[in-house]
């Protein structure tokens, strides 16, 4: 009794001491967590973390915490990933393989929640956080401490999937919990309720960044700097932000709802009384699709940063581009209907929505063209960047082709749930979105920390991703042609699927070792910073996240630059202009504060009390975040002011070190 | 470049090579008149498509090569941004593509929905199927036979699919006879196909349902209309009937399950499994629980 009440439903059961694999995976995150905090006292490190990272409301550091995240993330979705090629492998009758399917769901699930929401979307929030407010001109964005909660948001909700790991489990579901299975009906463990709280969390976190961002563009562009005259990458983030405050929302509703039903008995999504699954399904991706370009649309962005750099020449067809990219956004949200024609509804509606489907490909294809005409008459330099994005180029168009091809409501008939939609969207999802990020980490990585990346490793991690993407989806095209249904743990002989999926799996372990090129390259570049420390403008930018030292001071620019034109700081360049006017001036800034990250932990706690029905933990978890939302409103100490002489002497100082 | 290109390349041959001498890419194999239909449009879409894709991937590999940094000679217009012309071009050619695509989608969808019943020379066949965990069922009202992951039925007659689940969600696909459809707890879906050549063809569901969901398959039999009447003699010499109560049983979850014969099929009782969601028995009810008619 005592029991129940302190720990709810938690006991030491839940820890699966008993999979030798799930306590390896656990033994090993610990391990690694212990060597982080030894470092830390070791080096004695602790209030450098507190003062100059947890407590920062530095959109810069917050953008690097964000990218760290990404990465981590990447190498555990990416350990899912090798398990279930590995699983697929092998698991051809009479052998079931090595992963039970109890647990193999699991990671399946585990996989597509933690690549969409902790690995991609961290990581484009993290680009969107170094480089918006530099490309603007501002010196942060328009609300600093709801940045550090939104990132803090985050964290803890890609926490929470991971303590799931070794404290009960992970839901078993799929990665969009589709009813009734997601029920308590059909789902009764705590699975389900750490995929709910672990999205609900970081989804408020992410519409919080999405609100934040939005009024950053709209309210603190510099002067001069029109919408028409914003460099491409800070108008797709635009519109992506648009999507984020428009889809988010139902995102957390519709988890909600289902949360209501498996905790109150409701029934909004339940086979029986009355609640229908289908909503859930409509719901869930009204949120979805949307997604999917809120996390391509800043890519499609990065590409239009580096292609006009490497190329040495204007982006061709601005106006264009700019109206693409609002279109792709305006046509997302009528799209979403395409993922489950196999549901029964009526011809007219299937073909309404596999035609609004197909149209979304002709502005694609114009920013296809327009990129491709943007290095016609170029003077196109092959750097690692330049290298991801043209791989991009050719790996999206067979993407987008596939795409379309689905968009065919009798052609999805055949395909739908089948290894080719796996194959389709991983080819946009890594073709387009991953070699993006990738290119946009390398692309911007001097001016976030003042040196370059090592080329050579560089170019070997994307020749492996390259080589290995192709091995190990375009078979899975093949599979889905075949027949092969997504998400089997086994599969008969007489299939012929097995070559396939060999081939498949080499393609993932070519993939893992361009993964650790890139982890190889972070070092070698980190130890040889010295060698390759760079000046502001190391690759010929165009924008104005170029004109200022790399890495920029705190407060970014020591004067609000005034731009007259699209690509300022090229403008600036050729005409020999300089963007100083002395005397130096106070510089308003925000306040560091350690909320955020309070308020991340307390709701960490909060949704782990949930997830085990503690219910004293719950209620003080939660009044404590009441308590400091109200704290933080009633503190008007919230800025300051730096000196001109400050702003003046770090000015100088950076001058001399370049 | 060309190294991806060479992969690419080696990879698109190996797996024409495949589509030339595989026999078992079912989607390209279809045994019915909706699978090929369903081929036909999906060769003429690709068809469609690579009249822009192909130019694209060689437009890359042409303009990269030629405007390398290091070739000096290619021209080069560094203040070039804009040309109505090229534009006007590349904004009309993937809409008159989608044009076509769009008109394609409009009669297909519409000739090939799967609510629409299929005219044939012979009477049609209407057979019931209920997703379960972690097996299908399938009854034969007319002839009042059921059977477990195991269907057969006549080459060239219409076959009416009623399909509904008693488990979480499911798709019931025979890929070389045609698409999909949902099968949902509550509901009544419905498949329309015909097959034109007898054979043995796989049959699973496509939507993940859970932990038994790799075993959720079953055979399609398609065999002549008198090899269909002796196995429905067959069937009925069966010891076992599906009353309600055998159903009940046979709802438990299970995973893997043997083809299994019923030599009757209680009248109703897919309508009657369909209406239990509808009208769940409220007495007997645990207050927390959601769904006791579907608790394990």
């Amino acid at each position: 009794m005592l029991e129940k009440l302190l720990f709810g439903n938690l006991t030491l059961d839940a820890i699966p001491f008993h999979t030798p694999i799930i306590m390896g995976a656990g033994v090993f995150m610990g391990l690694v967590a212990l060597v982080v905090i030894g470092c830390l006292f070791y080096f004695k490190k602790w209030t450098w973390l507190w003062k100059e990272w947890l407590t920062s409301v530095d959109h810069k550091k917050i953008g690097i915490m964000y990218i760290i995240l990404a990465f981590v993330m990447l190498l555990r979705g990416f350990s899912d990933a090798i398990m279930m090629r590995l699983q697929q492998a092998v698991a051809v009758s009479p052998h079931l393989g090595y992963l039970p399917p109890e647990h193999y769901d699991q990671v399946f699930t585990a996989h597509g929640v933690i690549m969409i929401f902790f690995m991609a979307m961290a990581f484009v929030f993290g680009l969107i956080n170094i480089i918006v407010p530099l490309q603007i001109g501002a010196r942060d964005v328009a609300y600093p401490f709801l940045n550090s909660l939104s990132f803090w948001l985050t964290v803890v909700g890609a926490m929470l999937v991971n303590v799931s790991l070794v404290i009960g489990k992970f839901a078993a579901t799929g990665w969009l919990a589709y009813p009734p299975l997601s029920e308590l009906a059909y789902s009764p463990g705590v699975g389900v309720d750490y995929y709910l709280w672990a999205l609900s969390i970081s989804g408020i976190g992410t519409l919080l960044a999405g609100i934040n961002i939005f009024v950053t563009i709209i309210k603190m562009r510099c002067p001069g700097m029109t919408l028409m005259k914003m460099p491409l990458f800070t108008w797709s983030v635009l519109c992506s932000m648009v999507l984020v405050i428009i889809a988010f929302p139902i995102l957390n509703m519709t988890l909600g709802m289902l949360f209501l039903d498996r905790f109150m008995g409701m029934h909004f999504f339940t086979a029986d009384f009355g609640g229908n699954a289908m909503l859930y399904v409509n719901l869930i991706w009204a949120w979805g699709h949307p997604e999917v370009y809120i996390l391509v649309l800043p890519a499609f962005g990065i590409y239009s940063e580096i292609i006009p750099t490497f190329c040495k020449k204007k982006l061709f067809g601005y106006a264009a581009m700019v109206w693409a990219t609002v279109v792709i956004t305006f046509l997302s949200f009528i799209v979403w209907l395409h993922h489950f024609f196999t549901m029964g509804a009526g011809a007219d509606v299937n073909s309404f929505f596999g035609i609004t489907t197909m149209i979304i490909s002709i502005p694609t294809g114009v920013k296809i063209f327009n990129w491709l005409f943007t290095m016609y008459r170029g003077r196109i330099t092959f750097t690692t960047p330049m290298m991801w994005t043209i791989a991009f180029i050719i790996t999206f168009t067979i993407g987008g082709m596939t795409g379309v091809l689905m968009s065919v409501p009798p052609v999805d008939f055949q395909l739908h749930n089948s290894l080719f939609l796996v194959a389709h969207f991983h080819n946009t999802i890594i073709g387009g979105v991953a070699f993006g990020l990738f290119a946009g980490f390398t692309y911007w990585f001097p001016k976030a920390f003042g040196f370059k990346l090592n080329e050579t490793l560089g170019k070997c991690a994307f020749w492996c991703w390259v080589t290995g993407f192709y091995l190990a989806f375009m078979p899975l095209y093949v599979l889905g042609l075949m027949g092969m249904t997504r998400r089997l743990n086994h599969y008969p002989a007489s299939t012929g699927w097995h070559p396939y999926l060999v081939v498949a799996a080499i393609g993932a372990a070519i993939i893992f070792c361009g993964i650790m090129f890139q982890l190889a390259q972070l070092v070698v570049s980190i130890k040889n910073r010295d060698k390759n420390r760079v000046t502001g403008d190391p690759w010929g930018g165009r924008t104005l996240e170029w004109s200022i030292p790399s890495p920029p001071p705190f407060y970014n620019f020591a004067f609000t630059p005034v731009v007259d034109n699209r690509d300022a700081f090229w403008e600036m360049k050729q005409k020999g202009l300089v963007n100083a006017h002395e005397p130096y001036q106070d510089i308003h800034m925000p306040k560091k504060t350690s909320l955020g990250f309070v308020i991340g932990i307390l709701s960490g706690i909060f949704g782990f009390a949930m997830v085990w029905s503690i219910v004293w933990l719950s209620i003080v978890s939660g009044i404590a975040i009441l308590a400091c939302v109200i704290a933080r409103t009633f503190n008007f100490h919230i800025d300051y002011y730096v000196s001109a002489a400050e702003v003046e002497q770090t000015e100088r100082e950076l001058l001399n070190r370049a | 470049m060309i190294k991806v290109r060479h992969i690419f390349t080696v990879l698109l041959s190996f797996g024409l090579l495949l589509l030339l001498t595989g026999c078992k890419i079912a989607v390209l194999q279809p045994r019915g008149y909706i699978a090929t239909d369903e081929r036909e449009l999906l060769i003429t879409a690709v068809l469609l498509m690579l009249i822009v894709v192909i130019p694209v991937i060689i437009l890359t590999a042409v303009i990269t090569i030629r405007y390398r940094a290091s070739n000096t000679k290619a021209k080069y217009t560094p203040d070039w941004g804009h040309s109505t012309l090229l534009e006007i071009v590349w904004w009309a050619i993937p809409l008159v593509i989608i044009i076509v695509l769009a008109t394609l989608t409009w009669i297909y969808t519409h000739r090939l929905d799967p609510y629409k019943p299929i005219v044939g020379k012979n009477k049609p066949i209407t057979i019931e199927v209920i997703a379960l965990e972690w097996k299908w069922l399938f009854i034969y009202p007319d002839q009042n036979i059921a059977t477990v992951n195991y269907v057969q039925f006549p080459v060239n007659t219409p076959i009416n699919f009623l399909i509904t689940a008693d488990a979480p969600m499911n798709s019931f696909q025979i890929p070389q006879l045609g698409g999909q459809i949902y099968a949902m707890s509550g509901m009544q879906t419905k498949l329309h196909l015909i097959a034109d050549q007898t054979g043995c063809y796989r049959g699973r569901s496509t939507n993940f349902s859970g932990d038994g969901f790799s075993g959720m398959k079953f055979i399609a039999h398609v065999t002549t209309q008198a090899k269909f009447n002796n196995w429905v003699s067959t069937v009925k010499k069966s010891s076992k009937q599906l009353t309600m109560d055998s159903y009940n049983k046979l709802a438990l979850p299970s995973e893997n399950n043997k083809v299994e014969y019923f030599s009757s099929a209680q009248k109703d009782l897919f309508n009657d499994v369909i209406m239990k969601f509808m009208m769940p028995p409220m007495k007997n009810m645990p207050a927390s629980s959601t769904g006791a008619t579907c608790s394990k």
